[in-house]
């Protein structure tokens, strides 16, 4: 039974951390469908949000071979009902007339997104979202012809006051 | 000060003794430093060498081994020893010259990317950017070495950052957030463990390499004659446990003792403690121990349900486990009759004795064994190669002592016995050792024979000649795993080299070895001897090792002739 599972981990913010968890979920054949890293409210430490793909047992195996590595402060699964997830996506658009502009900042409107960059035949649009949100967006766009998408891959916080906060 | 001398100052503090390696352009300035007194420098002839060295050292001595080598391929020549080690959970640290940090990421000469090869297969790596990090690199390299589960860890030090003066700091704790071993067993978990061990009317235990890495043999043999259990070993298990004991079965696994892969699949209560479950152990997992609880005991819970579904996990240091449990069972003062399943356990040694063929004065692998077993003391420390020779040494030879059997358990090394038999005897030169060898693997280290000679390390190599790749041989003589042609394809060596003549030409003593006889005085002497010996000991091309479980088969599967 393969399923979705959204990993949180906070790991020290130093060069060669994301290689060494790249690389044990790599050596370890498990799959990685996204993953994000920035930094934290504390300097010497980052967040990574990683979506994976697996059994129970493969994820559960994939989570301690994270606590193992030795960067890796902190690990935790995060349950879809306990938590917040949102993925960013641009999307640059084909413009093709002035209907086409009007459609696509209508839908923009709709999907609570933004224009961010305007062409003479294209348009640049930023939605937040779950993922599935954003499928739903580039979905529709691809009736006016979509140019390129970057996607950031989710981050998420869990829900009320649970957290990862590593005690100083 | 400068980065190299803070690099030996530190490696002073942390008691090492003797540095395995081979020096190049990026690490001279740390050279030029040794000078013959303390650490102590032994110069091998091959980095791969130098890190089994270091392995085979840990191994006899329980402290940390360490090697060094230049960048490049210095470097990359020890990926297989480190890549040894780790599998092995072996604490070693390696230390690697880097080219200056101005041309790092240039494709300089003998530039290699040491740290990106070497993380897979490290506990940690470090490539310290500032000399005044060194200090603190090096206390926190030795301890995530030999804490917890051990295991390797890589100092790549750029070569100005070795010539670089810094005022330095030299740290005397070691503070990781994000690493943090669990010693202690769960009370909960110890009194579950209690109760399925309590109740077994089939006791076994499984014991694994973790028992002799937590100096837990003790406390194994103790719980052991409480629960009248019969004890099996793993392959990195075997010295764990008195090999003349009543209460031993032998090893498990592909090329195990009939008893323990027999009495494995009776036992109704399984502590596996220290052992990972490889799949050279278990055999086909979905009918390992069918009928049992499984009790598992390991300090690193990435293993726990890894392999093998159990049902109590423990995730702790081993004697401190057995320990607990042992308390916790002679607390509550039930002893469970268990004279049925000794008899059990009796009986079927009796039937594996009795079906033995009689070959006495024969010179076979069983013969030489069983004969240098008789020659050594207890305390002796065995290394042995990979292939035939390992698995009669598993199944032969009697080990009497934890950290007398050395051998390359997870990576499967061809080339590590003799060097590691250098290594231990480094660690202990008060007892022999002895490299049990195959013809194919002793070619692969040879070359450190030089090093054996001139650094004064007196070993015993015996070769079992059969002037072949044996084991693979042997799988393509019955067809399995794959040999559908039993034919030999590129196992045979030819009659080369002459081994006498070999060592002779390093100014080691070789011997040729004609009868049991013969072997047991040339062993006797060489033993004793201030200059390695090689022993050439001729074999049937033919011979097998049984018994024989098919890679990916059950353990009911056995083959035994």
């Amino acid at each position: 039974m393969s399923e979705s599972y959204v990993i949180a981990a906070i790991v020290e913010h130093k060069p060669g951390v994301l290689y060494r968890v790249s690389n044990m979920f790599r050596r370890r054949d498990f799959n990685i469908e996204s993953i994000s890293v920035g930094p934290t409210e504390s300097p010497d430490l980052a967040r990574m949000t990683i979506a994976v793909r697996g059994s129970e047992a493969q994820v559960e195996q994939a989570i301690k071979q994270l606590q193992k590595l030795i960067d890796v402060v902190k690990v935790s699964i995060l349950p879809p009902n306990e938590t917040v997830v949102r993925e960013l996506a641009l999307v640059k658009v084909h413009t093709a007339d002035a209907r086409a502009r009007s459609d696509i900042v209508h839908y923009v409107d709709i999907f609570r997104g933004r224009v961010v960059d305007v062409g003479h035949d294209s348009m640049t649009t930023e939605i937040t979202g779950t993922s599935d949100k954003i499928d739903a967006f580039i979905e529709l766009m691809k009736g006016f012809g979509v140019r390129e998408v970057a996607r950031t891959g989710i981050t998420a916080l869990s829900r009320g006051l649970k957290s990862l906060r590593v005690e100083e | 000060m400068l980065g190299s001398e803070a690099l030996l100052e530190a490696l002073r503090r942390e008691k090492v003794e003797v540095i395995f390696g081979i020096p190049g352009g990026a690490t001279i300035p740390i050279y030029d430093l040794l000078d013959g007194t303390s650490p102590r420098h032994i110069l091998v002839r091959h980095e791969q060498c130098a890190g089994h060295m270091a392995d085979g050292y840990a191994r006899a001595s329980g402290k940390v081994g360490v090697c060094m080598a230049t960048s490049g391929p210095g470097a990359t020549n020890l990926v297989t020893a480190i890549t040894n080690a780790y599998m092995d959970s072996s604490p070693v640290v390696a230390i690697t010259g880097q080219v200056p940090r101005a041309t790092i990421g240039k494709d300089a000469f003998q530039e290699a990317d040491i740290v990106g090869i070497m993380t897979p297969v490290t506990k940690y790596t470090y490539q310290p950017r500032r000399a005044t990090d060194i200090p603190r690199v090096v206390k926190e390299a030795f301890y995530i070495a030999s804490t917890g589960r051990p295991g390797p860890v890589l100092i790549d030090i750029p070569k100005d950052v070795q010539m670089e003066a810094a005022s330095m700091e030299f740290p005397s704790e070691v503070e990781l957030r994000g690493y943090r071993p669990t010693y202690e067993p769960h009370p909960l978990q110890v009194k579950k463990a209690a109760d399925i061990l309590s109740q077994a009317e089939r006791p076994m235990i499984l014991s694994g390499g973790g028992i002799i890495i937590s100096r837990a043999s003790e406390e194994l043999l103790a719980l052991a004659e409480l629960l009248s259990a019969p004890v099996g070993t793993t392959l990195m298990g075997k010295g764990s446990f008195p090999e003349n004991h009543p209460l031993w079965l032998g090893g498990l696994g592909m090329h195990g003792a009939r008893e323990a892969n027999i009495l494995v699949l009776e036992a109704d209560a399984l502590l596996a403690v220290g052992t990972r479950f490889s799949d050279r152990t278990t055999g086909r997992l979905d009918e390992f121990c069918p009928d049992a609880k499984i009790i598992h005991v390991d300090v690193d819970s990435a293993e726990i349900r890894k392999n093998a579904k159990v049902d109590i996990p423990i995730v702790a240091d081993a004697r401190r486990t057995l320990e607990a449990i042992r308390v916790e069972l002679v607390r509550r003062a039930e002893k469970k009759e268990r004279s049925a399943w000794l008899r059990r356990v009796e009986e079927l040694r009796r039937q594996v004795a009795s079906e033995i063929k009689n070959n006495d004065g024969a010179v076979n692998p069983r013969n030489i064994i069983s004969g240098l077993r008789a020659v050594l003391p207890e305390d002796a420390i065995v290394t042995t190669e990979v292939g035939q020779n390992q698995m009669w040494a598993y199944l032969h030879f009697r080990v009497l002592k934890p950290r007398t059997y050395i051998t390359s358990g997870g990576l499967g090394t061809m080339g590590f016995g003799f060097p590691a038999a250098l290594g231990a005897k480094v660690a202990r030169p008060t007892v022999p050792v002895v490299d049990i060898a195959g013809d194919g693997s002793f070619i692969m280290t040879e070359q450190d024979l030089a090093t054996s000679v001139v650094e004064n390390i007196p070993v015993t190599v015996v070769v079992l000649n059969n002037h072949m790749l044996g084991m693979v041989a042997q799988w393509q003589r019955l067809g399995v795993g794959g040999a559908r042609s039993k034919r030999y394809s590129a196992v045979e060596l030819g009659n080369v080299p002459d081994f006498v003549k070999l060592a002779e030409a390093y100014g080691a003593r070789g011997v040729s070895i004609r009868t049991l006889d013969e072997f047991r005085e040339a062993a006797r002497e060489a033993i004793k001897s201030d200059v390695t010996t090689v022993m050439d000991v001729p074999i049937a091309p033919e011979e097998n090792v049984f018994p024989l479980v098919p890679a990916g088969a059950a353990l009911r599967d056995m083959m035994w002739e």
